[in-house]
């Protein structure tokens, strides 16, 4: 038996993303929605889902005593960020009038009100928060990309984006208003903004590689 | 490239069954959600909307179950409206597994409600559906009231003015739905959808009137609209989700093929 864990700690509905493990993983992979911090250091495979605002989940993750347990568990096996648990892997937000993150990875997480223009460059009315289906662009070979087209769809909703100050952190770019990085990877570590588990055949298909990934 | 425009199937749901003719061949059952839902999805609908009509309030929690069942095992996202009124019930549907719930008549009699469960759960999540229908005679300027009681009541609400005030109030989306259109497959009301995608900085999803698959390109097109919602063009089956994005697409309009 394997185990899955999803870490519950108080921000937005998890079920989505469960029901979408449960549907691509295979028999022997156990897939459990936790806050304890035992099941989470003794799962093989963590996904760090999150909606909501960067100063609540940041809030939410002390209070659940969670923050050192989410470090340790980054650094040591397969991990997977979604949407707010992609931005907090960061060292800090712009949100709320800034906010200090997990710091993981050197660089920020920035509001598209503050960058991106009205219209983009053909003329199409860019309207915060981003909420549809919008392309990724696989900067290099993940094993999480594999049987994923560069260039998919995935379906996003958010306002603010992650700045990495490394590039070569970045496996998945995204173009609204500005060319971002919707997916970064580093080591056992790939987080993405989109919503897999809502983001039909690619995303299971992105959620079915991760349940089979190693972490290498 | 960048962010796809998105088609929205409708199901209207009755005591936790599909009503108003789904003709698919490769349906066993026509009132099956889940069925249906699982259909729309390999066509490549970009979300799926479920409309309660329930009449009876002790049969209330099947929409429930049908949300429930169909996110098992329909990964794309899913709208739920009809019978929204209080914050519990934004609750039930989310925990249910809707992405996002449609608050329509309460939002005439409680607007704060908007307020309230788009501070509670996000903005991401409430939709505000907007049923609207002409009131200026001909030769006057345009102009639009909010209807309730399907269409029959005048809340005396200019729905261009409504519209903004719902977006101030935090909702995410509006779906706005031309009551003079619906039903009569003459298209989308786009000087309506127009006046309002003009006014406001949130998705516009037309709803309304949608006879041929042109009339979904125009609602994009000449209407402003981020998404344009159907529901028996696709229930005669008379075309495909696949059809109808190819056809936007030819002329211009991004698309998730």
């Amino acid at each position: 038996m394997s185990l899955i864990a999803i870490i519950d700690y108080g921000m937005g509905n998890l079920r989505s993303v469960s029901q979408a493990l449960s549907h691509v993983a295979d028999d022997s992979t156990r897939i459990e929605i936790t806050s304890d911090k035992d099941t989470i250091l003794n799962a093989d495979r963590i996904v760090f889902p999150g909606q909501g605002a960067a100063r609540d989940c940041m809030r939410e993750l002390q209070n659940y005593h969670l923050v050192d347990i989410i470090r340790e568990s980054a650094q040591t096996k397969p991990f997977l960020g979604v949407c707010m648990g992609m931005q907090v892997l960061l060292e800090k937000s712009e949100e709320n009038d800034g906010v200090d993150c997990l710091g993981l990875y050197k660089g920020e997480v920035k509001n598209f009100a503050n960058v991106i223009s009205e219209r983009d460059a053909q003329g199409e009315r860019l309207k915060i928060p981003q909420m549809g289906w919008n392309q990724i662009h696989q900067k290099n070979d993940h094993p999480l990309w594999h049987g994923i087209e560069s260039g998919a769809r995935f379906y996003f909703v958010h306002s603010y984006y992650v700045q990495p100050e490394d590039d070569a952190l970045i496996t998945g770019e995204t173009e609204f208003g500005i060319a971002y990085a919707s997916a970064i990877a580093k080591d056992n570590v790939f987080a993405i903004q989109a919503h897999p588990e809502k983001s039909a055949d690619d995303g299971l298909q992105l959620l079915k590689n991760f349940t089979q990934w190693d972490g290498k | 490239m960048g962010l796809a425009k998105r088609i929205i199937p409708c199901l209207d749901v009755d005591n936790g069954r599909v009503v108003k003719g789904v003709n698919f061949v490769d349906i066993r059952d026509a009132g099956d959600p889940v069925e249906i839902a699982a259909r729309y999805n390999r066509e490549g609908a970009d979300e799926i909307t479920f409309l309660d009509i329930t009449a009876s309030s002790d049969n209330r929690e099947t929409i429930l179950h049908v949300v429930e069942d169909v996110a098992s095992q329909v990964f794309i996202p899913l709208t739920v409206g009809g019978g929204v009124r209080k914050v519990e019930d934004v609750r039930n549907m989310l925990n249910a597994g809707a992405d996002k719930v449609a608050i329509n008549t309460a939002a005439v009699f409680n607007p704060e409600l908007v307020k309230e469960a788009s501070d509670y759960f996000g903005s991401q999540c409430i939709v505000v559906a907007i049923d609207a229908k002409q009131v200026s005679k001909e030769g006057e300027p345009l102009k639009w009231n909010i209807f309730t009681h399907g269409g029959r009541k005048d809340a005396g609400i200019d729905a261009v003015e409504w519209a903004k005030k719902m977006a101030d109030y935090g909702a995410g989306e509006l779906l706005v739905t031309s009551m003079d259109r619906d039903g009569t497959k003459v298209g989308f009301n786009l000087p309506l959808t127009k006046a309002i995608t003009d006014a406001v900085n949130i998705p516009v999803i037309a709803s309304g009137g949608v006879g041929n698959l042109q009339h979904l390109a125009d609602g994009v097109l000449e209407g402003g609209a981020d998404a344009v919602l159907a529901a028996s063009i696709f229930h005669f089956g008379e075309y495909t989700v696949g059809q109808a994005k190819q056809h936007m697409a030819d002329q211009g309009i991004e698309m998730r093929l």
